[in-house]
């Protein structure tokens, strides 16, 4: 049994279309499973669902999510709260959005700690500065007294990823986390994760658009095409290919500075009818 | 007539350091541009790379006189625009255009897309706006019953294709594209590319392209500029600069591009 399951979830628009297709996925304790598709796709969706926190206008027609086997419907409203917030953490895309611009950074990680878990101020100090050490910010003590736009891009994402493994979750949904990062700090911000993820035997979701992400730091990926897992693998075989005709498509599509020839070609129009025939054939299974 | 689109020398341009600002008294410098110097010639696609704060769209703004430099020469077509007057520059402004990175905040989200295109035609005192609007939306394959639709109402991809109208509705000579497809899906940004090519090809356009992602620009570049902290690290032909590349900074680039290879060396 993995530690994340989530089973035939759908969701739709209240009274409108749907954002889900029964989307199936799994994540192992240690695992990192990369989940990736054009933007609008439903992989931010995927992550809300499981942290609960989708939008009003957003509806769980059916599926079910399990943490650690337990399904978390059949929890009350409270101790779901509780239990996500124990054992699950995000990295969101833009660290300046994520943090308060008017508050320190310090009780941003700190707080967490404090409201969630029940720990002293005192631990959960020292935890963070232990943390800040953990992620490389020089002068941890100082950083905890700056406001987020004192800081550089890639030091707010640092703040993050600590802020995320702080409280020891079994489970961290990371989307697009250095989508708003140069190449270079991103390359950093990548081993960062891979490092803290492998060191805490943590689970990974990992949204991303980019496939040269996924082949650095995920073994499997959920590949999604409006709303429908069309492909899910491991990632060698993958970029062995030849998978979905669709994913392959995005593989070609992807920059490659060695092949250029090989390289930003958009998706073919044949391949995209075909995968929107294949998601309306599959919407009839679905029914109405 | 010469036959360089833009001739820079030495070009610096500092902003005021508020963090730094006495109580009295003016705020220090903080240099952006530190003597930058650099040709394109007629017809050149130029990339400009670097990483995020490098100056990159500084350069963008002081080439077609958003910002003026502090120092240095920059020549336009053989004029030096260094210095002038927004009267001396405004018939200019025909000829150089940009087109900015975020779509959504640069086009205005109250008007139609034929508004919107037809805005810097207006400036210029162009006569039939509906025709030139029309033409335009062609140019960059977008259908004529666009010019109805509102900004909202568009993707991504679509968005950036009206930033491209507008910039070639009025047959600029050179345009400025900053980070255009750095917000986009990868086959969105394909598709873009494809667009500026052909634009090149068939407008005999000439064009830089800023980007701090140089894996995006290797087809579409003849020659890139690398910048790093202000200053030019690298200005070299495309092939070189990928397959032989001097400055340590290019390559410490290069290495961190992750290429969708679960076998690439990337230490
Ligand atoms: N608050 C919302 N209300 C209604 N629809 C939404 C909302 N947020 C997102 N959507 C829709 O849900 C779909 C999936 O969005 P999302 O999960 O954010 O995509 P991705 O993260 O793959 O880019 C999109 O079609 C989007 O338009
Ligand atoms: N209007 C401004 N006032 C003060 N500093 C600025 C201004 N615009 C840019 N800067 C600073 O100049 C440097 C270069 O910025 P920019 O040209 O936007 O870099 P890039 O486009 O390469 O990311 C950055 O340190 C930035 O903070
Ligand atoms: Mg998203
Ligand atoms: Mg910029």
């Amino acid at each position: 049994m993995s530690f994340l399951d989530v089973e035939n979830l759908t969701l739709r628009i209240v009274r409108g279309p749907r954002i889900l297709r029964a989307v199936s996925l799994s994540v192992d304790q240690g695992e990192v499973r990369g989940l990736v598709g054009e933007s609008g796709a439903g992989k931010s969706m995927i992550g809300k669902a499981i942290l609960g926190t989708l939008p009003r206008a957003i509806e769980v027609v059916s599926g079910r999510i399990r943490l650690d086997g337990t399904d978390l419907q059949t929890l009350s409203a409270r101790e779901r709260r509780r239990q996500i917030g124990a054992q699950v953490a995000l990295i969101p895309q833009d660290p300046l959005t994520a943090l308060n611009p008017v508050r320190r950074v310090g009780p941003q990680i700190t707080n967490r700690l404090v409201d969630i878990l029940g720990w002293s101020k005192d631990n959960a100090q020292a935890r963070a500065l232990e943390l800040l050490d953990e992620v490389h910010i020089p002068d941890p003590a100082r950083v905890m007294r700056a406001y987020p736009h004192e800081l550089s891009g890639g030091m707010r994402q640092r703040i993050l990823i600590a802020s995320a493994f702080a409280a020891e979750p079994k489970l961290i949904i990371a989307d697009e986390p250095t989508t708003a990062l140069d190449v270079t700090v991103q390359k950093q911000i990548l081993r960062l994760i891979k490092n803290m993820q492998a060191k805490h035997n943590t689970a990974l979701l990992f949204v991303t658009h980019d496939l040269g992400v996924v082949s650095k730091i995920c073994q499997s990926l959920s590949v999604l095409y409006a709303g429908k897992v069309i492909e899910d693998t491991d990632t060698r075989r993958f970029f062995a290919g030849p998978g979905h005709a669709y994913s392959q498509a995005l593989l070609h599509a992807t920059p490659k500075y060695t092949d250029p020839d090989d390289s930003l070609t958009p998706v073919p129009q044949q391949v995209i009818d075909a995968v929107e025939a294949e998601v309306a054939e599959f919407d009839k299974g679905l029914g109405a | 007539m010469s036959d360089m689109i833009y001739e820079i020398r030495d070009l610096r341009l500092s902003f005021p350091d508020m963090a730094h600002k006495p109580l009295f008294g003016a705020a220090p410098r903080v240099e952006v541009l530190k003597g930058l110097s650099f040709d394109v010639p007629k017809g050149e696609v130029l990339g400009i790379v670097g990483g995020s704060g490098s100056g990159k769209s500084t350069l963008g703004r002081a080439m077609i006189r958003l910002l003026e430099p502090d120092s240095g020469t920059i020549r336009f077509e053989g004029t030096d625009i260094t210095h002038a007057e927004e009267s001396a520059l405004r018939p200019l402004r025909r000829k150089f255009q940009m087109i900015f990175q975020d779509p959504m905040s640069s086009l205005n989200p109250r008007r139609r897309v034929a508004g919107i295109i037809a805005g810097p035609l207006r400036l210029q005192g162009v006569q039939d706006t509906q025709s030139c609007v029309l033409e335009a939306l062609d140019m960059v394959g977008l259908p004529r019953s666009f010019a109805r639709r509102y900004p909202h109402e568009l993707s991504g991809g679509q968005r950036q294709r009206v930033g491209i109208a507008r910039a070639v509705a009025l047959r600029p000579d050179f345009i400025l594209a900053d980070e255009i497809v750095s917000g986009l899906d990868v086959s969105s940004q394909a598709q873009v590319l494809n667009l500026l090519e052909q634009l090149v090809k068939d407008l005999g356009l000439t064009l830089a392209f800023i980007s701090h992602d140089l894996s995006v620009i290797r087809r579409l570049c003849s020659r890139i500029i690398v910048m790093h902290r202000g200053e030019i690290v690298e200005n070299a032909p495309t092939v070189q600069v990928f397959d032989a590349p001097q400055a340590d900074y290019t390559r410490e680039l290069l290495q961190s591009i992750p290429l969708p290879d679960p076998d690439q060396v990337w230490a």
